[in-house]
């Protein structure tokens, strides 16, 4: 069995001593005593677990057992000496059956011959089935699951995303409001503005197209940083996620961002008339995208 | 129902004609058990669990997700504010075309009746234009935020790649949408952007004689890219978006904790 994170026992402690009414420490306690192997030691050595003595050390009666909640007998007690054997403990004493002492002492799988008439299925030890093939693990997708702390989609996270469509809404609506959407003059192939500029997020291009070769900047430089972009997953080879691991792949996507960032930036406000060089403070703004806000 | 006057409230009738509607057949049989519409619809974990796979839209997500990735300043809600984005930008695009004729010159005076003689015409053009600004905006950011998470380890190396696909497909849409007003902004813009698309070596006028169908921009590439915007990039990119969605569950939902 995987090992539960501290956190997550904690909580079903808490849960579970809610519900029961006992203190969290008792329960926290029981919790991690079944997970070590100790119960299969101290079976051994004759003194039967806290749990599982309470149940053995009773009388069990189970033709009541069974009138009352409308089970078989017989299946009452398979479950009984089944559950005695895969805990290793003893096999309660039964009305009308043998001394509660004698069999309180003897553990499950050597419990005489009596029982193993009883018992259905194959006698201990005697395996029914083999050993075919091992199956190596691991599978192109991820089917591992961890134990996870998980929380219902509805309210929580349904409840986060409508709020967020309707912020979104509510800014779109606003802003379309006041501000008009650009329309200049009617299209005229024969009077080209200046300084005539691409949608703002190929400016960042059109900026590198006033130092490179139209080829380099136009076409290689952004070929190659789509493709090195789509093979990130392919080259960090670094398993890790923390951040303080990956301080050279996001030092180096950094760099490209706030390079790609900055050449928007400076193609949108800092080029006027024939893409040359202003000031937008001094020399104005050349920027038609965003009109409605400059205007 | 009746108050100690004798008379039926208002309010309470209004409540017991609410009981009857929510517990006719007609109502019932378009609500699935389980949904929060219904008369009887309690807080249990079973129903929280009918909410989510008995709703088409909200079946887009798990039954349960991990705590750290419903946290605000995990995703910041890009992913889903993007494809927010886009079924706004349909809804108003759609709206859009019933007022718009890609030929000149008339698409540029429909656009300027749209201010004029449409109810809400301007404020839904307004709408689209911002929201597809907002949306290159929201998807880049996506992507940045995706990188900073470490999101694109495996398994999601391929999910990541779809992610670029729909980078791409967005500028794309957002590009083609461009040229549509017919006006001087969007006849030079386009200009410029598709001169860089003739650099490209070896077939650089075979790509730009594609993009604007022919040598120069006409009325035939306003056309063109009028069925690239409202048909055929949205045909693809709504595939690619099935793909990206699909494979976040299949790849073990939200990544992280970091």
């Amino acid at each position: 069995m995987a090992q539960l994170p501290d956190h997550l026992l904690k909580r079903a402690a808490e849960a579970r001593a809610k519900a029961e009414g006992r203190p969290v420490d008792e329960i926290l306690a029981e919790m991690k005593g079944e997970s070590s192997p100790a119960p299969a030691t101290a079976s051994a050595s004759g003194a039967p677990a806290p749990d599982a003595g309470s149940n053995s050390g009773s009388l069990r009666d189970l033709d009541a057992e069974s009138t009352q909640y409308g089970i078989p007998k017989e299946l009452l007690e398979r479950a009984m000496f089944a559950r005695a054997r895969k805990d290793g403990t003893p096999v309660p004493a039964m009305a009308g059956a043998a001394a509660p002492a004698a069999s309180a002492t003897a553990a499950a799988p050597a419990a005489g011959p009596a029982l193993a008439a009883v018992v259905s299925g194959p006698p201990p030890g005697v395996r029914t089935q083999r050993l075919l093939t091992v199956v190596q693990a691991g599978a192109i997708q991820g089917t591992t699951k961890e134990p996870a702390d998980k929380v219902n989609v509805w309210p929580h996270l349904l409840a986060i995303e409508f709020v967020a469509l309707l912020a979104m809404s509510a800014f779109l609506f606003i802003l379309s409001a006041f501000m008009d959407a650009p329309l200049l003059e009617f299209a005229n192939f024969n009077e080209q503005p200046n300084p005539s500029k691409a949608p703002w997020y190929f400016l960042g291009l059109q900026e590198l197209l006033a130092y490179f070769d139209p080829q380099v900047a136009g076409v290689i430089i952004p070929g190659f940083g789509l493709a090195a972009l789509a093979f990130i997953p392919y080259v960090d080879r670094n398993p890790s996620v923390r951040p303080s691991s990956r301080k050279f792949a996001i030092s180096l996507f950094t760099v490209f961002f706030m390079g790609a960032a900055v050449l928007t930036i400076f193609g949108s406000f800092f080029r006027g008339p024939g893409f040359n060089f202003v000031f937008p403070w001094s020399d104005g703004i050349f920027f038609d995208d965003l009109l409605a806000i400059l205007e | 129902m009746a108050d100690g006057n004798g008379k039926t409230s208002v309010k309470s009738a209004a409540a017991g004609l609410g009981d009857h509607i929510r517990n006719s057949e007609v109502w019932t049989s378009i609500f699935r058990p389980g949904s929060p519409m219904r008369a009887d619809y309690s807080d249990s974990p079973r129903n929280r669990a009918y909410v989510v796979m008995n709703n088409v839209l909200y079946h887009l997500h798990p039954v349960k997700v991990k705590r750290h990735g419903i946290k605000l300043s995990y995703t910041l809600c890009l992913g889903g504010l993007s494809f927010f984005l886009f079924i706004l930008l349909t809804v108003t695009g759609i709206f859009l075309m019933f007022y718009y004729r890609p030929t000149s010159p008339q698409a540029y005076f429909d656009l300027q009746a749209l201010a004029t003689d449409v109810a809400f015409g301007q404020l839904v053009r307004n709408m689209h234009r911002w929201g597809a600004h907002i949306m290159v905006l929201t998807v880049f950011l996506h992507m940045t935020r995706v990188f900073y998470h470490g999101s694109y380890k495996p398994p999601r190396e391929f999910n990541w790649i779809v992610g670029i696909i729909l980078l791409l497909l967005t500028l794309l849409l957002s590009f083609t949408g461009y040229l549509l007003p017919w006006d001087q902004l969007a006849l030079w813009a386009v200009t410029v952007g598709t001169n860089m698309a003739a650099y490209t070596p070896v077939f650089g006028a075979q790509v730009s004689f594609a993009l604007i169908g022919g040598i120069q921009i006409t009325a035939d590439t306003l056309l063109r890219w009028y069925v690239l915007h409202v048909l055929f990039l949205p045909f693809i990119i709504t595939i690619f978006m099935a793909v990206h969605f699909w494979r976040v569950r299949k790849d073990g939902g939200i990544s992280g904790p970091l």
